[in-house]
């Protein structure tokens, strides 16, 4: 959702210069005074973390302890620290296992309340309600439904599965945590889904339709085709979450990512190594700086893959 | 957010003989065949089942008293007697008003600042002449991009630094006045005709006054969406809450069922009640306020 809109505001900036030039005239200090707020916030909040994130990458700076600078001491540690591998391993398979799924199940959900039958407006919403529940919800409410005696599990003793340990097997536990982040996106990838297929003429489908092409024809060459570039969002933006799972992984395995702490994340391991009163802020730091690297690579992959495909 | 009828797939495919059946018409005359609608109405139930139903469930549990057994199999769905007792017993356990009353405090400053903090600044980036103003905009989309899950540690040690560590404001401020809530209003802002301002310029208005008596109510619906948003986000915070507060006076409602899921994880009808109570004011506001989630979802990504 956020890095989108910055293309917008780029393009959009050319407009705003036209402004007549005997509005110039004003208190010279007002402007700053009105964007003072929002910058003196951004700077301070988010910024200046940006930048002492950075440096402290550097350091061997600990909660109470101011630190010196150690160089690259902190990334030849990350190397070694298994825990590390364990964290980079499970944020890039939960990528691997979440973009798809968020890229192709609610362009199949978006065609099926598309039409403007009866009583879809009802289903659009309700499709929608995962979304403004806080993950912490969501979260426990899958923790009691994948429950060893929960409703997953009676139900798949009442077909006679039998009992499956979602959340005390190390892979099926990362595996549910993807589907719960799957789960509570699925309806605001709908949504953008929906816009984006309003604006698909009607006559590629009559076309397409009168050529003899059935309905999973149509799918592959009218409707993905016109909807791609958001495809495309999608995947860009279900990435880049997906890489900073921390949430869902946090509540379904508890704070150590389950007993050996294979399930842990990276920014997991960001929160536990770097919080406490002995909280190791430079080594903590480094692995943050791991995740913006990998974060923006995600972003340029996505987008060359695009611009590719358009080429 | 209306969505043209699809056609061709009330139309008959020619190569589909087997599917001749009964047909229907829809109010626009065409064909719609019975079974497809019916097909298209059954995976809407099931879909209905999979996004609702785990809420519903947790609902059911919520009101199971003590006695009935919440790990049948077959499952029961329905509370055989069902009882608020299970709500009374959560506030016993752990003040879950009072994280409650905490939360809503946060959102409802995080909802003030930002679109109070955003409109100005959108103001000043979209109409203000001054100098500065392109790298005041490139400041705020820069914010935007950087993602806040890497910076939470920095974020602590700067909390710390100003003493506001374990306190409610240090959990409203770093969101308090969002970089993308700016930019949405400033492109609101941008998409306003300017003859208007500039007439009340002629007449004498101040910046201030075209400000709030001309522009502001031209964006009102911009502004729902940043408020709507803001009380969510703040609502619905995980990360940021838990690393701030260490004080289970201050905890937040995310941060107390945390809490009670760690400490009282056996209990699955406490924690039931204790979701239902934190998931409930959102559902409330959601099926009041529609329209503005949704455009919030296309104003923040379609855009782009």
């Amino acid at each position: 959702m956020a890095s989108s809109s910055s293309t917008s505001t780029s393009t959009s900036t050319s407009t705003s210069t036209s402004v007549p030039a005997r509005v110039r005239r004003q208190l010279p200090t007002s402007p700053w005074l009105f964007a003072a707020p929002g910058l003196l916030v951004v700077g301070i909040f988010i910024l200046y973390p940006f930048v002492s994130t950075l440096i402290n990458s550097f350091t061997d700076r600990r909660t109470l302890v101011p630190g010196e600078f150690v160089g690259l001491a902190n990334f030849r540690e990350l190397l070694h620290d298994e825990m590390f591998w364990i964290g980079l391993r499970n944020s890039t398979l939960y990528v691997l296992g979440v973009v798809p799924a968020l890229v192709l199940l609610p362009l199949l959900l978006a065609l099926l309340v598309q039409k403007n039958i009866p009583g879809i407006g009802f289903f659009r919403s309700a499709f929608y309600t995962p979304v403004v529940a806080s993950i912490v919800v969501v979260g426990l409410i899958w923790v009691w439904l994948l429950d060893e005696r929960g409703l997953v599990n009676s139900l798949l003793e009442a077909i006679g599965v039998g009992r499956v340990g979602f959340l005390s097997d190390q892979w099926l536990l990362l595996l549910s945590a993807m589907a719960v982040t799957v789960w509570k996106g699925l309806g605001y990838y709908m949504i953008i889904y929906l816009a984006a297929l309003a604006n698909v003429p009607r006559e590629l489908h009559e076309a397409a339709a009168v050529d003899g092409a059935g309905t999973v024809r149509r799918f592959l060459t009218v409707t993905v085709p016109a909807v791609r570039s958001t495809m495309v969002l999608v995947g860009a933006l279900s990435s880049v979450a997906a890489f900073k799972v921390f949430s869902e992984v946090y509540l379904m395995a508890g704070p150590n990512g389950g007993p050996a702490g294979e399930d842990t994340t990276l920014v997991m391991l960001v929160q536990r190594t770097g919080t406490g009163l002995t909280g190791r802020v430079g080594y903590a730091s480094a692995i943050s700086v791991v995740v913006f690297v990998v974060t923006v690579a995600l972003m340029l992959l996505v987008l060359r893959a695009d611009r590719k495909e358009d080429a | 957010m209306s969505v043209a009828e699809k056609v061709p797939e009330a139309s008959p495919a020619p190569d589909a003989p087997r599917r001749r059946r009964k047909r229907v018409t829809d109010e626009h005359g065409r064909h719609v065949r019975a079974w497809e609608l019916a097909l298209r109405y059954l995976l809407l139930l099931a879909v209905l089942a999979l996004t609702v139903g785990p809420f519903v469930w947790q609902l059911s549990t919520s009101l199971k008293g003590p006695t009935e057994d919440i790990f049948s199999s077959p499952p029961k769905f329905l509370p055989g007697d069902p009882t608020l007792h299970n709500y009374e017993r959560v506030a016993e356990t752990i003040p879950v008003w009072d994280y409650a009353l905490n939360s809503l405090k946060v959102a409802a400053a995080n909802v003030v600042t930002n679109c109070v903090g955003a409109a100005l600044a959108g103001y000043a980036l979209a109409r203000l002449r001054y100098r500065g103003r392109r790298v005041a905009t490139l400041v705020f989309i820069l914010a935007m991009l950087v993602p806040v899950e890497g910076i939470i540690i920095a974020q602590f040690t700067t909390m710390r630094e100003l003493g506001l560590n374990n306190t409610l404001v240090g959990v409203l401020l770093p969101g308090s006045i969002g970089a993308m809530n700016v930019l949405l209003m400033r492109n609101a802002f941008l998409n306003l005709p300017y003859e208007i301002e500039e007439a009340a310029y002629v007449d004498g208005a101040n910046t201030w006054q075209r400000f709030l008596r001309i522009a502001l109510p031209s964006v009102k619906g911009t502004l729902a969406v940043v408020a709507i948003f803001a009380f969510m986000f703040s609502w619905d915070d995980f990360l940021w809450p838990l690393i701030v507060l260490s004080d289970p006076d201050k905890f937040t409602l995310t941060i107390g069922l945390n809490y009670l899921h760690g400490t009282f994880a056996n209990d699955e009808r406490l924690v039931a009640a204790g979701t239902i109570i934190a998931v409930a004011p959102l559902i409330a506001l959601f099926a009041c306020l529609q329209r503005y989630f949704f455009r919030g979802v296309g104003e923040g990504a379609v855009k782009g």
